[in-house]
């Protein structure tokens, strides 16, 4: 027994001492302030800078190689964080930023073709005749944006549009790449006045398919501030480094623009079974 | 000769019976004709005609784009009324002529003369394929000038002429080869010219024994001609299948029939050939099967290339009590249409109309690993497997598991238990994987 103990023991010490000699010997040189900005970053792994993982993004800051504010899911309270780090001084930089759908074609207001029986994902079903929605443009509501986002922040509304949670979603833009449709923008939280349609579509189809699609009549293009909304190729597309006053939303006569404060949006389905579910 | 049975396959009810005694009808000229400009697989031909123009029968209404592609011709004289996107019956909205016809149906210049054949060599049987339009009728719409010219390296020792005709419920090519032999092995003697080959077979399901019956008796006073008699299993019909089942030949893996020297040719075709070259006409019309039970008369019409399926099936009598399902192509490979708007192709062999008793909406269920689609894959793929990954978006697992290789028949879908859209997933996993070279290039 006492043998053995002995044994063993003078074997962990040899160990460690080899294992000692050979740390300093081979040891590899890293750059503290990678693992620094490493324990900074989210953590999350999404890919939302474009990079394999957060400890790539960690070394290519620490080189100097990505800016300090690259990582969209960490906005300004990482950047300040790792600009601390790298000691630079980071301004602040276009505030939070959010998903949003440019689509308000509920199963309710626009008509669909054909009943659609195949794999409940919007890029498969969107190979066959572009999908069951008669508008080509619009969401195809098969969730496959809620499906990829990797913060859980999106889920289906009944009415079969996508619903992005502003608490939490990172702006890290997965499901912009993943909507086959390309409909989903990554807008700033603080901006007001939205144009809901991606139609390109001429007003008298729109008219005949949607309630609230585009018919390009120019309406908020003369409301809006010169530059603002620009007229492409039969839709309203919104430049959003301006500031609209809310009042252009009022002069769209389809409903198409909406005032939307992003940051405090809810999904009204889920308090309307939240109170539901009280009561019962 | 080598050969039997291939590996797989399943055995749908076929429903021949309904449309495989009526005789070919050709259709009256239609209100309105919706000629696609994307005809062929490969480059679409550029149109060559605008809003308001007149065509003659047979003008040419669009130009090829590089080798793989061919012209398109105005299927009856008219007047071209416009140009605009409809459903093309493959599942997208594409290009299209709308053509009024003026009911004269006169073709243009120098079309429509017989001549003999006796002094054309290869090259200008190939050349007259060309100028034709002609593509592989069976469905595919491969050109078929650029099957018939196959790289040196390649030589090809065997045509086939394919009359298996395995989808269920058409019966447009038996039709073809019961009224028509004669036509058919003249037309296949000039596509054995082009390619330089001696021996040629028939192949012809069991299923069709009228159809064997009169091409061996037309047959048997030529030379070099084979008519086999295949198992009625279906995918019968597929080029690699086919060429096994006669010859015990494989074509390997992302190869084509030429790589195992063999050629194979839809009855179609054939018949389209035999047009070109003897008549000098280009391929303007087509027999298309109308059947199924939810419509009021099955038949075998000769239908022009654009006639609407609207048009082809009051033709017919209309749509038999309560709609159901209207499919261009057979059930098993076909695309179900959502507007009687979607227009004869020169692919399109068949509109099956499914009455409403007869379709369900299934819900798909997580595959069990029941292994069932395993034994029905006639490509010796795992489609459990690859279903499975694509659910997953794992596509680049898909790819080494060899899903480029599915002919999309159907065959794993028809058996699953679990109703799992089989086809529908490879079909998106192959999408995936022709973007990302597409990308890569």
């Amino acid at each position: 027994m006492l043998t053995a103990v002995i044994a063993l023991s003078a074997l962990a010490l040899f160990s460690s001492f080899l294992l000692g000699i050979v740390a300093r010997a081979f040891a590899v040189p890293v750059n503290p302030k990678v693992e620094e900005v490493e324990g900074a970053l989210p953590g999350a792994n999404c890919g939302g800078c474009g990079l394999p993982g957060c400890s790539e993004l960690a070394r290519r800051i620490a080189e100097g190689k990505a800016d300090i504010d690259a990582c969209p899911v960490g906005g300004e309270s990482v950047a300040l964080k790792i600009a601390q780090i790298m000691g630079t001084s980071f301004e602040g930089g276009a505030g939070r930023k959010i998903a949003l759908i440019l689509c308000n074609g509920d199963d309710q207001v626009t008509a669909k073709r054909f009943h659609y029986n195949g794999v409940r994902d919007c890029t498969s079903a969107a190979m066959l005749f572009g999908g069951d929605k008669a508008c080509q443009y619009g969401c195809l509501g098969l969730g496959t944006c809620v499906g990829i986002c990797p913060f859980q922040a999106m889920r289906m509304l009944p009415n079969g549009l996508p619903f992005v949670d502003p608490a939490k979603c990172t702006a890290c833009g997965k499901c912009v790449i993943a909507c086959p449709k390309k409909i989903i923008k990554l807008v700033s939280m603080d901006k007001r006045v939205h144009i809901l349609c991606s139609s390109h579509d001429k007003g008298a189809r729109v008219r005949k398919i949607c309630r609230v699609g585009c018919i390009a009549c120019t309406k908020c293009v003369k409301e809006a501030p010169e530059g603002a909304i620009t007229m492409q190729d039969g839709l309203a597309v919104m430049n959003y480094d301006f500031d609209i006053p809310d009042a252009v939303a009022a002069s769209c006569p389809m409903n198409t623009i909406h005032v939307k404060a992003l940051e405090s949006s809810v999904d009204e389905t889920e308090q309307v079974t939240a109170v539901a579910g009280g009561a019962g | 000769m080598a050969g039997g049975k291939f590996f797989g396959g399943v055995h749908p009810k076929y429903h021949k019976e309904l449309a495989s005694s009526r005789p070919i009808e050709p259709m009256p000229l239609p209100g309105k004709l919706i000629v696609y400009f994307a005809q062929n697989l490969g480059a679409a031909p550029k149109p060559v005609v605008k809003k308001g123009d007149v065509v003659k029968k047979g003008q040419v209404i669009a130009e090829p784009q590089g080798f793989v592609s061919v012209p398109l011709h105005a299927p009856t004289s008219g007047s071209v009324q416009a140009i605009d996107m409809f459903p093309h019956p493959v599942g997208a909205d594409m290009p299209a002529a709308v053509i009024v016809p003026d009911g004269k149906d006169e073709w243009a210049p120098g079309l429509d003369a017989e001549r003999s054949a006796d002094g054309f060599d290869a090259e200008k049987i190939k050349g007259i394929i060309r100028e034709a339009g002609l593509v592989g009728m069976g469905g595919a719409t491969f050109p078929t000038h650029v099957k018939l010219s196959p790289p040196k390296e390649k030589p090809i020792d065997l045509l086939i002429v394919n009359g298996a005709e395995c989808e269920p419920y058409l019966t447009s090519d038996h039709r073809l080869m019961v009224e028509k032999p004669a036509e058919i092995l003249e037309g296949a003697s000039f596509l054995a010219k082009a390619l330089g080959v001696e021996q040629v077979i028939v192949a012809i399901e069991n299923n069709k024994p009228d159809a064997i019956e009169t091409i061996r008796a037309e047959a048997g006073g030529r030379g070099g001609y084979t008519v086999r008699a295949l198992n009625v299993v279906y995918p019968q019909g597929a080029e690699r299948q086919l060429i096994f089942a006669l010859t015990g030949r494989r074509v390997p893996a992302g190869g084509l029939p030429m790589d195992v020297g063999v050629l194979v040719q839809n009855v179609g075709t054939a018949l389209a050939a035999y047009e070109a070259v003897r008549f000098n006409r280009p391929l303007v019309e087509r027999v298309v099967s109308v059947t199924g039970r939810g419509i009021t008369r099955p038949a075998n019409v000769l239908a022009k290339i654009g006639t609407t399926f609207g048009d082809a099936i009051a033709f017919c009598g209309g749509e038999r009590g309560e709609s159901g399902k209207v499919i261009s192509g057979g059930p098993m490979m076909g695309v179900a249409q959502y507007s009687l708007e979607a227009s004869i192709t020169k692919g399109t062999s068949g509109i099956v109309i499914l009455a409403r008793e007869e379709i369900a909406q299934f819900v798909s269920d997580p595959c069990i690993r029941c292994g069932r689609c395993v034994r029905a894959c006639p490509m010796l793929l795992n489609p459990s497997a690859l279903s499975i990954f694509v659910e997953r978006l794992h596509f680049d697992d898909a790819d080494s598991y060899h899903v480029a290789d599915c002919i999309e028949c159907g065959c794993c879908a028809y058996v699953c238990p679990s109703r799992r859209p089989m086809v529908h997933h490879f079909r998106r996993a192959k999408a995936e994987m022709r973007s990302k070279a597409a990308k890569a290039s």
